[in-house]
């Protein structure tokens, strides 16, 4: 098992990355962390003419706080992620999230921009960037742009990027004041990919919901579930409330089948997830009303 | 066929200068460019952990890196630990709890030790089991490799 022959090419700047991504006309893959990308050049399942490795391009390894929001440059390495401490301040959902990225030697390599442009269904961090209403922000050789995160996952594998797009940052913009957060996750083993999972935020005002977010894994992409959020909208977060929704949550698309679980066990699993972690969120929603 | 490049990188403290084709695995490089062949090439396709080495000091698959990317870089491999003659105190620990039957997953498992031992407080029996997750044994001895890094954990002040 080795992979096929490339060229190399390891551009200094966004713009001659993108330059050879276009001139290449779909035959040139991004090399990130290359935690997904080279197990597929080993197998062979792909045979790209060029690999553009983006290591080498400055200035896309950060965490920053701006004015309601916080941005993560793409090179940025999972394991920087995980134990930041502007993340654990700002978005402890997220801390939580990256201890199931994989395990510990591709949280060291893999980076956020590739896992997100992978798109993998049973991956973390397209399940924070679809919950927390994020946005990508992109550059290409005619210029940039920003996808909403809700329009950036297409299908499994398959996100909204052009062939010489490339994603620049992500934007994760801050909660509500007084927002508690779920985070739930079931798989063989710590570190594999998820067989399901869920993870929502509400947030409270006067005893009452104001706003509820539920994103799950277990369909073809991570989706987000509107009519179970309309649910808590205006609830007191009775158990009543949280069960019906989680019951919603657990019949808001067609759940895969594999050889991990059947559609059905993967529904049953969504239903409990979400349970348990929308009575996490209201714990802590009410824990810290202010 | 892609144009070959010259890299230099330094691999247990030694300078190299080699030419490599660009599809060159990290690991491939270790083993028959260098004659390293301590890292084991397992699954091949960064599922099993057994050519984990450390990269600038973090642990990482060497299955999954090519060397054309390693230019400058400071690799440390199992070779880099201890000898025969005088083990690495983790090697030690690993003898002494029997943390080996076949051996084949060892050098990944010794690698994200040290990994571990460097990077993690270890203060937890769960935190080794979690660090391990990505490195399988075939031989499922893992309970006698999670006792010789909690051992080693103990006395890490006095091997630093």
């Amino acid at each position: 098992m080795k992979p096929p022959s490339f060229e190399y090419v390891a551009p200094t700047s966004l713009q001659e990355a993108s330059q050879v991504l276009a001139d290449a006309k779909g035959d040139a893959k991004i090399l990130a962390g290359g935690q997904s990308l080279v197990p597929m050049l080993n197998f062979r399942l792909l045979k790209p003419q060029i690999l553009v490795d983006i290591n080498h391009i400055p200035d896309l390894d950060f965490i920053r706080e701006h004015e309601g929001r916080i941005s993560v440059g793409a090179l940025t390495r999972h394991y920087v992620l995980e134990t930041s401490p502007i993340i654990i301040n700002r978005f402890p959902i997220i801390a939580e999230a990256m201890h199931h990225v994989a395990h510990l030697a591709i949280r060291n390599r893999g980076t956020i921009g590739g896992s997100l442009s992978h798109a993998d269904p049973a991956a973390e961090l397209p399940l924070m960037a679809i919950l927390l209403n994020a946005r990508l922000n992109t550059e290409s050789f005619s210029g940039r742009r920003t996808i909403e995160a809700k329009d950036f996952f297409v299908s499994a594998l398959t996100n909204a990027l052009e062939d010489d797009e490339i994603v620049r940052e992500i934007e994760f913009p801050y909660l509500p004041r007084s927002t508690g957060w779920g985070f739930e996750e079931f798989a063989q083993r710590r570190g594999d990919f998820a067989v399901a999972a869920a993870a929502v935020t509400v947030t409270v005002s006067n005893g009452r919901c104001t706003e509820g977010r539920i994103a799950v894994i277990g369909g073809e992409t991570v989706i987000r579930a509107p009519d179970a959020e309309a649910l808590l909208q205006g609830s007191t977060l009775d158990d009543n409330t949280l069960a019906a929704t989680a019951r919603s949550t657990a019949q808001s698309t067609q759940f895969n089948s594999d050889l991990r679980a059947t559609s059905e066990f993967r529904s049953h699993l969504v239903k409990s997830l979400t349970l348990r972690a929308l009575e996490a969120a209201k714990t802590r929603a009410l824990g810290k009303r202010s | 066929m892609s144009p070959n490049k010259t890299i230099h990188l330094t691999v247990n403290g030694v300078h190299y200068e080699r030419t490599v084709e660009p599809r060159l695995l990290l690991v491939d490089f270790l083993r028959d460019v260098l004659d390293l062949t301590g890292t084991h090439i397992g699954c091949e396709h960064g599922v099993c952990g057994a050519c984990t080495v450390l990269v600038d000091g973090r642990s990482m698959r060497s299955c999954l890196l090519f060397a054309i990317q390693l230019e400058g870089s400071m690799i440390e491999t199992v070779e880099s630990l201890g000898t025969v003659d005088k083990l690495h105190p983790l090697q030690e620990s690993f003898r002494e709890y029997h943390a080996l039957q076949c051996g084949f997953c060892t050098p990944g498992m010794l690698m994200t030790g040290i990994d571990l031992l460097r990077t993690k407080t270890l203060a937890t029996d769960e935190e080794i089991r979690d660090g391990l997750s990505g490195n399988l044994c075939r031989c499922t001895g893992y309970e006698h490799i999670v006792a010789a890094i909690r051992a080693t954990a103990k006395s890490r002040k006095e091997i630093t």
